[in-house]
């Protein structure tokens, strides 16, 4: 990350189909798209349109069908599901439209289950998930289960444990999908940080363009394609 | 390795811990089948152990005879007439391989002793009887020759008259009232214990004599209700049984078209009879014992696949936020064997104390079958790791999102 313009994701004609036969369904028909690193990207675009679709694979939580897709200059393609795993271990965070917390599983323990496998001691583990759980404003919600804790409760519990590990690259999946603006904002703000002060490289799916102008760069995806790409200022910084 | 095997066996208690309910029944799936197994198998072998002990008390040699047909739980001799002292004597003189042969009358008379009274069953026999059926003395003496000829008011008891009337006092010496008479104990025989053909402890032996002359008279000379034979070391027993038939079917005047009213049997064949029933009820036992077994598994089963869909939802959590496959199936295998395992020990324990307390009251001897445990043990944990781990090693192949996706 020394140069501030050197590349970070390569994708060069990314396709992915769903089933097989009569029932196959392309959702991704060809995306190229290059993005550096402490780039902050909104990807926006209809519903169904394909934006969690190039989400997962560019977390590496799915395989596309054709293609080609490069981080950090390593052909993901090639890697097999060990070193996967660990690049989503020790690099990628995610945030997924549908939060994926454990259930019957404290908040807390939620936010700490990706460090457990990066084999931090257990004090220190704590600490980090709650200043995590702090950061994105449950500090007083540490011990309650997913089903005792509200949607954006939930999603902000999803985010904590996200940026709990520090990712060099972060994907999030309509991240403010269930957070009143108030806590958007905040939310926003959290990120922003993230990008400016660690230098993360944010990805973020949403429909709302006030959310999307938090970042530089907008992409849009229409019917599996980029429609366009535009970079921009800020206006919402404040 | 070490490291991830440590990290896996923490992530697999906390999951223990977080589904309590579910580990509760799968544990108790295997503990209700392991302990019934086990316990069943133990049963049953103390039971065949505890017959087996009995026929070798009995000795090898024993050969018997009784009026009516058949020995064992289906004999029947109603109506059938007994033997006479001369039938005895006839054996004794024209059969060789006879080492010795004791007539037997029995009688069952109330007992008293001072303000203890019970019904026992009285043999009247001769002096060989002790030897033929193997009694020793725990203290006293046999009866002799001159008591029998005599007809002397003297009884040997066993043990559990013994215990009953006299508890803890020495029996030896004292006076006891059977039936009308008064007869002193002179003898107290060694226990032999029970099981399979009853409580042969509860017995009075006395002379024949005695008991035709003071023990409610002499009816008629057919008393002789029972032969104990012992036959010579080599003796040839297809050989003997079918000798001691011949000259009894001649002394009883059976027509050669009608069947034998009287059974000669031997060891051998009480063996026989005793331990087909024995394996039969071992069998029916482990029947039992693997229903109980299967219906454990079942119950694991059932459990592990309900928790498919969310087990496999968690693996994709997991995986996708960086566990390796083979890091997730550590966590499911041990999770899997700790179930099983403590399932499986306390199983294990329970049947145990339930055959500590059951094999006493069933009065078999307790016997720690390493064998049956292991293999009952072997199955829990077959059982939890197959259906335990085989849904989440199909869960950590997929790709993290496909078993995020999974309904
Ligand atoms: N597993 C799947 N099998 C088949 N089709 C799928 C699968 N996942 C997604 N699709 C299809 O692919 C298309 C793109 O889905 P995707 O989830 O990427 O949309 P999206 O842009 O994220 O929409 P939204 O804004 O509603 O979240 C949709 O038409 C959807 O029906
Ligand atoms: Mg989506």
């Amino acid at each position: 990350m020394s140069t501030p313009t050197s590349t970070l994701i390569e994708l060069n004609n990314l396709t992915k189909t769903y089933g097989q036969g009569s029932a196959a369904f392309q959702a991704l028909k060809g995306i190229n798209l290059k993005i550096d690193k402490g780039e902050f990207v909104s990807i926006m675009g209809p519903s169904g349109s394909g934006k969690s679709t190039l989400m997962n694979l560019l977390g590496c939580l799915d395989r596309p069908t054709t293609g080609a897709y490069r981080y950090e200059g390593i052909a993901v393609e090639s890697l097999n599901s060990v070193q996967r795993s660990l690049l989503r271990r020790y690099a990628l965070g995610f945030i997924f439209q549908g939060f994926n917390l454990l259930a019957r599983t404290s908040a807390i323990e939620n936010v700490e289950l990706p460090l457990l496998y990066r084999g931090i001691k257990r004090a220190e583990r704590h600490e980090m998930a709650r200043r995590a759980l702090a950061q994105v404003g449950l500090p007083d919600k540490e011990r309650n289960t997913p089903a005792e804790l509200s949607g954006g409760q939930q999603q902000r519990v999803a985010i904590a444990r996200a940026i709990v590990t520090n990712p060099s690259t972060l994907f999030a999946d309509e991240p403010t999908g269930n957070l009143d603006s108030q806590t958007t904002c905040e939310i926003m703000e959290l990120l922003t940080q993230l990008n400016s002060e660690r230098g993360i490289t944010i990805l973020m799916v949403t429909h709302e363009d006030d959310v999307a102008q938090y970042a530089k760069r907008t992409v849009r995806v229409i019917d599996g394609l980029i429609d366009h790409d535009q970079t921009h200022h800020r206006i919402a910084a404040q | 390795m070490l490291i991830m095997l440590t990290n896996a066996f923490l992530i697999a208690l906390r999951e223990i811990k977080r589904n309590l309910t579910r580990a509760f029944l799968t544990v108790l799936g295997i503990i209700i089948g392991v302990a019934a197994v086990v316990t069943m198998v133990t049963l049953g072998e103390g039971t065949t152990a505890a017959v087996k002990n009995q026929i070798s008390d009995l000795g090898s040699n024993l050969v018997m005879v009784r009026p009516g047909s058949g020995f064992g739980p289906r004999a029947s001799s109603a109506g059938v007439p007994n033997f006479t002292e001369s039938d005895v004597t006839a054996i004794a003189e024209q059969i060789s391989g006879v080492a010795a042969i004791a007539p037997v009358r029995t009688a069952s008379l109330s007992t008293i002793y001072l303000q203890e009274a019970r019904n026992t069953s009285i043999i009247g026999t001769t002096v060989d009887y002790f030897s033929i059926n193997k009694w020793s003395l725990a203290s006293g003496r046999f009866f002799t020759e001159a008591d029998a000829r005599t007809g002397e008011a003297v009884a040997v008891i066993g043990n559990t008259v013994k215990t009953e009337l006299f508890g803890s006092e020495d029996p030896i010496g004292k006076k006891i009232r059977v039936g009308q008479a008064s007869l002193q104990v002179i003898g107290l025989l060694k226990a032999k214990g029970q099981a399979g053909m009853g409580d042969q402890d509860d017995t009075i032996v006395v002379p024949l004599t005695t008991m035709q002359r003071r023990l409610g008279g002499r009816t008629s000379s057919r008393d002789v209700s029972q032969m104990s034979i012992s036959a010579e070391d080599d003796y040839n027993s297809d050989l003997l049984i079918s000798e001691i038939s011949s000259l009894l079917r001649q002394r009883r005047n059976i027509q050669s078209n009608q069947d034998d009213n009287f059974t000669v049997f031997d060891t051998r064949q009480i063996a026989e009879t005793l331990s087909s029933s024995t394996e039969l009820m071992t069998m029916l036992l482990s029947a039992v014992a693997g229903v109980s077994l299967l219906v454990g598994g079942i119950g694991i089963m059932n459990i592990m696949l309900v928790s498919v869909t969310e087990r496999t939802r968690e693996i994709g959590i997991r995986l996708a936020i960086g566990a390796t496959a083979k890091e997730v199936l550590w966590q499911f295998l041990v999770e899997a064997l700790t179930l099983s395992c403590v399932g499986g020990m306390i199983g294990i324990g329970l049947a145990l104390v339930f055959c500590q307390v059951l094999a006493p009251l069933i009065q078999i001897p307790f016997s720690f079958n390493l064998e049956i445990n292991l293999i009952a043990f072997a199955f829990s944990a077959i059982v939890g790791i197959v259906f335990g781990f085989a849904p989440a090693r199909r869960a950590s192949k997929l790709d993290p999102i496909d078993a995020l996706r999974h309904e």
